[in-house]
Parts: C-alpha cells; structure tokens; sequence
C-alpha cells in the first residue's frame, strides 16, 4: 500500500465517523463542533486530488466562516431543552429514514462503479470558445478559468455569482433585522 | 497510485447518505442545515475526483469539477447566511427553531 493510499483511507475513515457523530450526536453543540472535522478532513481529500486552491478556500469558508456562524446561530437561539436536537421518540420514522439513505447511496454507487456510465463517459464537445492551455500551477489555472476574457472560461456565471453573494447579504441583513 | 475513481466516489455517496439521513431525522433547524453542509461537501468530492482522474474528456482536463465545486463552495455560503437569517427570525417570531412546530405554511 503506497503513501496516497494510507493517507486516502486514514482521512477517509476519520471523515466518515466525524459525519456520524455530527448526526448521530444529541447534543447540537458536540455536532457543531464534529462539522469542523469534517471539513477539514474534506479538505485533506481535495489536497489528495491535487485541488490545492479549493482546499485552502474549503478551510476559510468551511470550518472557518460557516462553522462561526452556525455556531452563533446556535448562540442566538438557545432555549431551555434545545440542546437536545434528536428526541429520538419515533423509531419508526428513524427507521424509515435509514432505509431511504441506504437506497439512495446503493443507488449512486451502483451507478458510479457497475452501471455501464461508470466504465465509459461519453465523449462531450465544448460548447464554445477556443482552449488556452492552462498553467500546471493549480491556483494560476483556476483564474485563468474564472476570469479569462479570450480564453475558454466561466466569467458570466462568475459574475451570476457575485450578484448572487450581494443578494444573500443584502437577503440575510434585511430578514434577521430587529423591527421597531 | 493505488487509488482509482471508485474509492472517491463511494467515499462520496457514503458521505451524502449519512447527510441525507441527518437531513431526515434531525428536529432542529440547524442540525439540518449542518447535514446539508455535509451533503454538499460530498457532491464537491465526487466532482473534484471526476476533474482529477480524467474521466469526462475533455472536460476534466479544463478542471470542470474543480469550478463546479467552487460555485457549490459560493452558493453554500450564501444559502448558509440566508438560512441562518431566517432561523433567527423565526425563533425571535415563535420561540422555536424545531421544524415539526413551524407549520404555518403546511397545506
């Protein structure tokens, strides 16, 4: 077993069971904190895959700004008994639950290693555009990418989604206000 | 390298799952959120391991998964903030956040 591989199962392993105790956890301030974890190991995978610049900005934007913010949602809305996230009252309903989870993962990896999609993508054209080539340097590639006037690149869902970040500030300000 | 597709994307669909049973079991509006966090965190790790083994050409080659992943990356903040708004507004309304009491708009 060759160094990628260890360090593969190693992160995968400690992914996974930090993902069951954030659900399986009663206490919502433990699950919180279990979501750190995970992010953080998600970041480890995408290292792994030699995603370099995404796995800086899962760090920044994952455990860092959304964990503080669930963490201060969690702060805000604090009652008496609301610590306690899963009452655990309905096996029933548990049950029913994990069946459908179970399909649903059955079914995407049936159609991820078996099906007949999985052995061979079909070829795809690009829509548009002339390719540059790209950079071997991660981070330059991926500006080049987002930003690039001439070359194949993403600049108008780029900018969809800069107007989509302004809304959701503007959204979230507007909603969570105090009224007079 | 010892490794191939298959292990991503089943660490993926394994992931999403255990997402998807938090999603619908969790009472609290945030505990669901968190298990949405973790369902998107899956859906960037099987596209991030379809752009690195080369899979879909010639799009894995232009990083498709990786920009795609970046845009999941943005919206998830945004939806976070918004999500997380309206949580506290609710709560400031009702005095809950357990989503079987916010039924105002059921039926």
């Amino acid at each position: 077993m060759d160094l990628a591989s260890l360090i593969f199962w190693i992160i995968a392993v400690v992914l996974v069971a930090a993902a069951l105790v954030v659900v399986g956890q009663r206490n919502i301030v433990h699950s919180a904190l279990a979501l750190v974890v995970v992010f953080a190991m998600a970041s480890g995978i995408f290292l792994l895959l030699n995603a370099e610049f995404i796995a800086i900005v899962q760090i920044l934007i994952y455990a860092g700004a959304v964990t503080i913010l669930i963490l201060f949602a969690l702060m805000l809305t604090r009652i008496a008994g609301q610590r306690v996230t899963n009452p655990n009252t309905r096996p029933l309903a548990m049950a029913v639950a994990l069946v459908v989870s179970a399909l649903v993962g059955l079914g995407i990896i049936f159609a991820a290693t078996v099906s007949q999609f999985a052995q061979s993508a079909p070829a795809a054209q690009l829509l548009q555009g002339t390719v540059c080539s790209l950079p071997s340097n991660n981070v330059i590639a991926i500006g080049q990418l987002l930003y690039s006037p001439s070359c194949y690149s993403y600049v108008l869902p780029f900018e969809i989604a800069t107007v989509v970040l302004l809304v959701a500030i503007v959204g979230a300000i507007v909603i969570s206000r105090e009224e007079e | 390298m010892g490794l191939t597709l298959t292990h991503f994307v089943v660490l993926g669909a394994v992931l999403f799952c255990i997402g998807l049973y938090g999603a619908l079991t969790k009472r609290n509006a945030i505990a669901i959120l968190m298990s949405i966090e973790i369902m998107l965190n899956a859906v960037n790790i099987t596209l991030i391991a379809f752009s690195f083994f080369n899979h879909v050409k010639p799009y894995s080659n232009l990083l498709t998964g990786q920009i795609f992943a970046i845009f999941i990356i943005t919206v998830a903040a945004a939806e976070a903030a918004l999500a997380l708004a309206m949580i506290i507004a609710i709560y400031r309304k009702r005095q809950t956040v357990d989503v079987g009491e916010i039924d105002m708009l059921k039926w």
